[in-house]
Formats: structure tokens, sequence, C-alpha cells
């Protein structure tokens, strides 16, 4: 480190989170011009005592944060394709099933609780290899996933939409983008906050502000939001998208919002509206996928009578909110 | 046999999450068993002994609850072995957040929720800037983003450690941490091994049981706070 690093001015440049050591276990920030073998070599043993170690230890320490540091750069994989094959069910028959999904595919995933959807989805994260009790196997562009793979891409695969998620941080909707944009490293920050605001509004009923606090928002401005942001913000090729309630948003702009950003959307639903916007249904039975359905041109066609049954009923709500009066008619 | 220290803020779902990674071992041929070191009393113990999950439960009572941990390290190593387990895992809660069980040469876990707060990661210390895990739980409950922002905070704070969310209620994450269990060293005692970070310093009055206030009644290790002083 020190023929790489000859002072802590060098390593603020090259790595500036490795700040974060110091400021974590409250040790005086080092000066800028100090050598970091004099730095740690000079620290008093009250200094040592407070971090529960000596000096030699500490330095080895900070070069083995270092070392790690450039794993923040690690960002989600890119995905051209996922494949699913079939395991067995929980009854022990084969689960027939070759899936492969490229990114804007939709697909809906269909069935009563406790049919397998969950373990479907958690062998899409681990990327199963015939090692979990379904046997599935996942494959990424055709490929198994050596064990050093599927870690690193543990938890950035999949990003989760649920409606039993909350925000719960204390910060407004501009501080807030703007903290996952920093998590991403992205070089403009606000302005990619900028940019999720105004989707997220675009899909709201109902405006918000950047100054709003998160925890202030209404459920389907959350909602909103929540999508908004994993659409632009979020690096992960795949979203799973549990039940998105009628809470004012557009739902079927919100999936092609996904699917137009490269996402490959896995959509568990019981919303015929959402699920004919999917190019096929899973539909689970006894822990296995009982069968695929292809969306049939004959369901494509209803669609059309579907949304403008969906849209009678949001003017209806709507008047409802209003105050309005609420009739409902079959005919146009 | 295997050791893994598992340590984290209370109710961040350490035993959710062994109960989940015991499922994942019991499937592979392993057994996992647990020894879980407690300040006061815990329930933890029925919901190990009603998963057939081998289970030990110490409760520190009126000692610091890190000495009374380290004290009986290698008698909890020395009851997993006499049970012939795969892996021991030691559980310890209501340690202070300035403290880790974390120990040289053994598997260290931290378990931290997404609802502690986005400083969470950088306040609660040793336990987890030592750990070699993180297992991050209740993201089923908050944003994906939020699950981001908080994984990064884990990162920054413990860039060596291998992050991973695991769900206590599915299981979801389970069998990845099942994976780094599988290739932890092996830790055949625990005499002689080294703490990863030393233990708080004692002796004080207060150690000794002095429950009255004002300096006449303290002694020994005492440090005094600097209060900005309004100028005159």
């Amino acid at each position: 480190m020190t023929r790489k690093y000859p002072t802590f001015a060098a390593i603020w440049e090259a790595l500036p989170p490795a700040r974060d050591f110091f400021a974590a276990q409250g040790l005086p920030m080092p000066a800028p011009e100090a050598a970091p073998a004099d730095y740690f070599a000079a620290l008093t043993p009250d200094a040592l005592a407070e971090v529960g170690t000596d000096a030699a230890t500490l330095f080895a320490r900070f070069a083995d944060f270092l070392a790690a540091l450039p794993r923040l750069r690690a960002d989600a994989p890119r995905v051209a394709s996922l494949t699913v094959r079939g395991g067995t069910g929980k009854d022990g028959r084969p689960e027939r099933l070759d899936l492969t999904l490229v990114p804007g595919d939709v697909v809906a995933l269909v069935g009563p609780t406790g049919s397998g959807k969950s373990r479907f989805l958690a062998d899409v994260e681990w990327l199963a290899d015939g090692d979990t009790p379904t046997g599935r196997r996942v494959l990424l562009d055709g490929k198994t996933a050596d064990a050093a793979g599927r870690l690193a891409a543990s938890g950035r695969l999949v990003a989760q939409l649920s409606q039993n998620m909350h925000f719960v941080m204390d910060l407004t909707v501009r501080e807030f983008l703007i903290a996952h944009a920093e998590s991403r490293l992205l070089a403009d920050a606000p302005a990619a906050a900028e940019a999720v605001e105004g989707l997220a509004n675009a899909l709201a009923g109902e405006p918000f502000g950047p100054d709003t606090a998160l925890t202030a928002l209404s459920g389907g401005q959350s909602r909103a939001l929540m999508i908004a942001d994993v659409a632009r913000l979020c690096a992960s090729p795949i979203v799973l998208v549990d039940e998105i309630e009628n809470a004012g948003i557009d739902r079927r702009k919100a999936i092609s919002l996904l699917t137009g950003s490269g996402k490959i959307v896995l959509m568990a639903t019981h919303d015929p509206l959402l699920a004919l916007t999917a190019g096929r249904r899973l539909v689970f039975a006894a822990g296995a996928v009982a069968a695929v359905i292809e969306t049939s041109p004959e369901e494509h066609a209803s669609l059309a009578a579907l949304a403008e049954a969906d849209a009678k009923l949001a003017a209806l709500r709507d008047s409802l909110r209003r105050g309005g009066s609420l009739c409902f008619s079959q005919e146009k | 046999m295997q050791l893994v220290t598992v340590a984290g803020p209370p109710s961040s779902g350490k035993t959710s999450v062994l109960l989940k990674l015991a499922a994942v071992l019991g499937r592979q041929g392993k057994r996992l068993g647990v020894v879980k070191f407690d300040c006061l009393t815990g329930r933890d113990k029925d919901v190990f002994d009603a998963a057939g999950i081998p289970c030990a439960a110490g409760q520190s009572g009126a000692l610091c609850p890190d000495h009374f941990f380290v004290c009986n390290a290698s008698d909890a190593h020395a009851w997993g072995l006499s049970r012939g387990l795969d892996v021991l895992a030691v559980e310890s809660a209501g340690l202070c957040n300035r403290c880790a069980p974390h120990v040289e040469g053994a598997l260290a876990v931290c378990v931290v929720d997404n609802l502690s707060g986005i400083d969470t990661p950088a306040k609660i210390g040793p336990m987890l800037r030592l750990a070699d895990v993180v297992a991050v739980t209740k993201g089923d409950v908050v944003s994906q983003a939020e699950r981001e922002v908080f994984a990064f905070r884990v990162r920054r704070a413990n860039p060596r450690a291998t992050v991973l969310f695991v769900s206590g209620l599915t299981g979801q994450g389970a069998e990845a941490l099942a994976h780094v269990v599988a290739g932890a060293p092996a830790t055949p005692t625990l005499d002689g091994a080294s703490l990863r970070f030393t233990m708080p310093a004692a002796v004080c009055s207060y150690c000794l049981g002095q429950r009255k206030i004002g300096t006449d009644h303290q002694m020994g290790n005492v440090r005094k706070m600097d209060f900005p002083r309004e100028p005159a």
C-alpha cells in the first residue's frame, strides 16, 4: 500500500469512500500529506484502546478495507436471457418446463397461495442449479452460473415491487432519490432523481413535489414512485411485481414503463387486465408449473373491452371521491 | 465442526434466519445446533426446541453480556462437539453495539434489518464491520430502493463482507447463506482462539453494584464527557 499510495491525499483521490474507515470508528481523520504507515504508528494508546486493537492490526484492516472498496462498484449482472428448466413438484412428479425470457418479456404467475410462486422466485434469485427443493435449473444467457457468480448476483438480480412494501425512511422524495442514485455511484445524481420524479408523477393520480416526505405519500403515489424508481434507478435486470393494487395508477402503463426499461417482468397477479398484458401465464399447482398458457388472439381481443370496463370503474372511483353520482351501465 | 458467530441488534431476525438456515442445511444432511446468549430471559430456546434444533441457552443476568459470552464460548464449543453437530451457531443478542462476539478463524455473520434505519450500518460498529457475511432481513416490507440504499450503506461500512438478503418469513436467501456456511473453516477448538475485537474495559464502582449517582460515588475506570460551556 505504501508504494501505491505514499500519502492519504493519493488514497482520497483514488478511493474517496476510504474516509469511511476512520469516520466509522471514531479515529482522527488523517492529514492529507501524512503517510499511512506514519499515521497508524503515531496513534495514541487511548485511540487504539477505543478501537480495540493494536496499530499493526488496524493498519492491516485498513489495507483490507481499501482492497475491498472496488467491490462497491460491482453492479447487477447484465442479462440477455433467463432460462428456467423444470424440476419436480411437491408430489414428486416432473415439471415440464423449459422457459426462456428476454428483456421486455412479461409473464404472469398465477395460482393459489402455497402453489409455489414464492419458491419459483427464490429459485430464480438464487440461480438454482438443481440444488433447491424443486430441483429446477436457472440459466443466465444459456449458462449455469458458478458459485462466485451466484453469490455476486445474490440480491442484485431480482428487484421486487409488492403491495406489502412501504417507504420507511425519514427523507423527502428528492433526498431519497439522490441517496438511491448515489448508491449506484451515478455521475449526476440530482438529474437522475428529477427524471424519476417526473415519471412517477406521470403515473400517479395525484401529483407530488420533491419536498414531500416519503412517509407522507399516499398509497398510489408511493406505488408510482416505487415503479418509476425501479424502472430507472434500479440495476436489477429482473423485476417481480406482486399484485399492483388499483390505487389510482395506470397499471398497464406501469408495466410498460418497466419493460421499456429493458426489464424481464415476472408478475404475480390475479387481475385479468394485468394478466392479459403478459405474453404468457405460468399456472402453479402443487409446487410446480402445471401449465404455460400463451395469451391467445381471442384473449387479446378481450383486452379492449376489459380496459374499457376498467376505465369506467376508475371514473366511478373518481366520481365517488369528488362526491359525484355512481351509475354504471354495460353500454358505452 | 464449523462454528459460526451470529450477532445483530435485538429483533433483527437472528433466530428466524437460523431456523431457515437449519432447514436448508438439514436437506443437505448437515445438523445445525444453536447456543443462544441472552441478557435477560429469552423464549428463543422454545422456538428452536419446537423445530427440533439442538439448543442450549444462557442468560448473563447481572453480568456484562459480552464478558459472559466470552467466558462461556469454549464450553459452548465443547457442547456442540458432544452433540455431534456439523455446524454450531453461537447467537448473541443484547451485546452492546460497541462489541462483537466474532472470533478469528470462524465465520462471522451479522444480521441487520431494513427497518432499523439508514444510519444503523455505520452505528452498530464491530459486529457489522468485522463480519464476513451480513444478512439483511425484512426486505419484504420496504421498497426496493430502500433495500438497495441500505445494502450500499452496509457495503460501505464493511466492503469485505458478502451481503445477502435473507427473509426470515419465506426463507428466501437462506440457500445463499448455507452456501457460504458450507465454505466456512472448521473450528476444532476455541481454546487459544482470539476475539476479533476487545471486550469493553471494566471496572468502575457501578460494575460492583453501586446505584448512587454523583462524583462522590464514582471510582475506578470513570470517563467524563466534555460539555460545551456557554461563553460568559
